[in-house]
């Protein structure tokens, strides 16, 4: 059930990171290193977390989101979330990222 | 008065994070029989996650040893009372512990906002927690009217 995917898609300035499924501590920890290597060899000016295809997020998603945040600043880029749904929001606005980390829509 | 228990279950399992989504998803498919909102059912999912991974993470420094034993009760009014216990290490400073943005974990891989969660998700949380012992962490969720 808590099984997590990314696709990625590149242009010449961004990284798209789609993300598929849920997040929390468990599927969280599977997926973030392989997110991390491609920030790093892309080094993109733009990289957008994809939620919308993420049903559910608890706090080890705050923790995907901030630990992608620091590692994309790292790489030269900037961090940018897309699409998130309702769980996702709640959880982001109760710990104040939306103010640091901005959210758009496609 | 103390309201009287309309229905019961509880269930452990072994400390294993693969069992987070299992949890979150048993205790919310056991509230269903009182129909709650779409946004309710999010809230007690969202807030056990948090209370087995606290366990699973910090109870049992996510070893994968030692179970989750967890109790669902269901009193009148449409009152939740969700129990999420383990046998591991325990809390120190549950005060410290609870403060928003602290985390146990150095790696920053953890918001540090699991009680925060906790507590704006539902309506009542106590922590009991014994080092060497355990923590039990009792959530109160009244379910609107239908």
């Amino acid at each position: 059930m808590n099984v997590l995917t990314a696709k990625y898609v590149s242009s010449e300035d961004t990284l798209t990171v789609i993300l598929n499924g849920e997040i929390d501590h468990h599927s969280a920890q599977s997926i973030r290193e392989e997110i991390d290597r491609q920030i790093y060899a892309h080094r993109a000016k733009t990289v957008y977390l994809d939620l919308k295809n993420v049903g559910f997020m608890d706090s080890s998603g705050l923790g995907l989101i901030l630990g992608r945040y620091t590692h994309t600043k790292e790489a030269g880029g900037v961090l940018k979330i897309l699409n998130p749904g309702a769980s996702a929001q709640r959880v982001m606005k109760l710990a104040g990222t939306d103010k640091i980390i901005p959210i758009e829509w496609d | 008065m103390k309201k009287k228990i309309v229905n019961e279950t509880e269930f452990s399992f072994p400390a294993k994070s693969v069992n987070e989504s299992f949890a979150r998803y048993a205790v919310s498919s056991f509230c269903a029989q009182l129909d709650p909102t779409i946004e309710e059912l999010s809230d007690i999912r969202t807030a056990v996650s948090e209370a087995v991974t606290n366990a699973i993470v910090h109870g049992y420094r996510d070893t994968g040893e030692g179970r989750v034993y967890i109790k669902v009760r269901i009193l009148e009014e449409r009152t939740l009372v969700i129990i999420v216990k383990d046998t591991g290490c325990g809390i120190a400073d549950i005060t410290l512990a609870m403060t928003p943005l602290y985390t146990g974990d150095p790696s920053g891989e953890r918001g540090g906002m699991g009680f925060s969660i906790m507590e704006s998700f539902t309506d009542d949380l106590k922590v009991r927690s014994s080092v060497g012992h355990g923590t039990t962490v009792t959530m109160i969720k009244r379910l609107s009217k239908l």
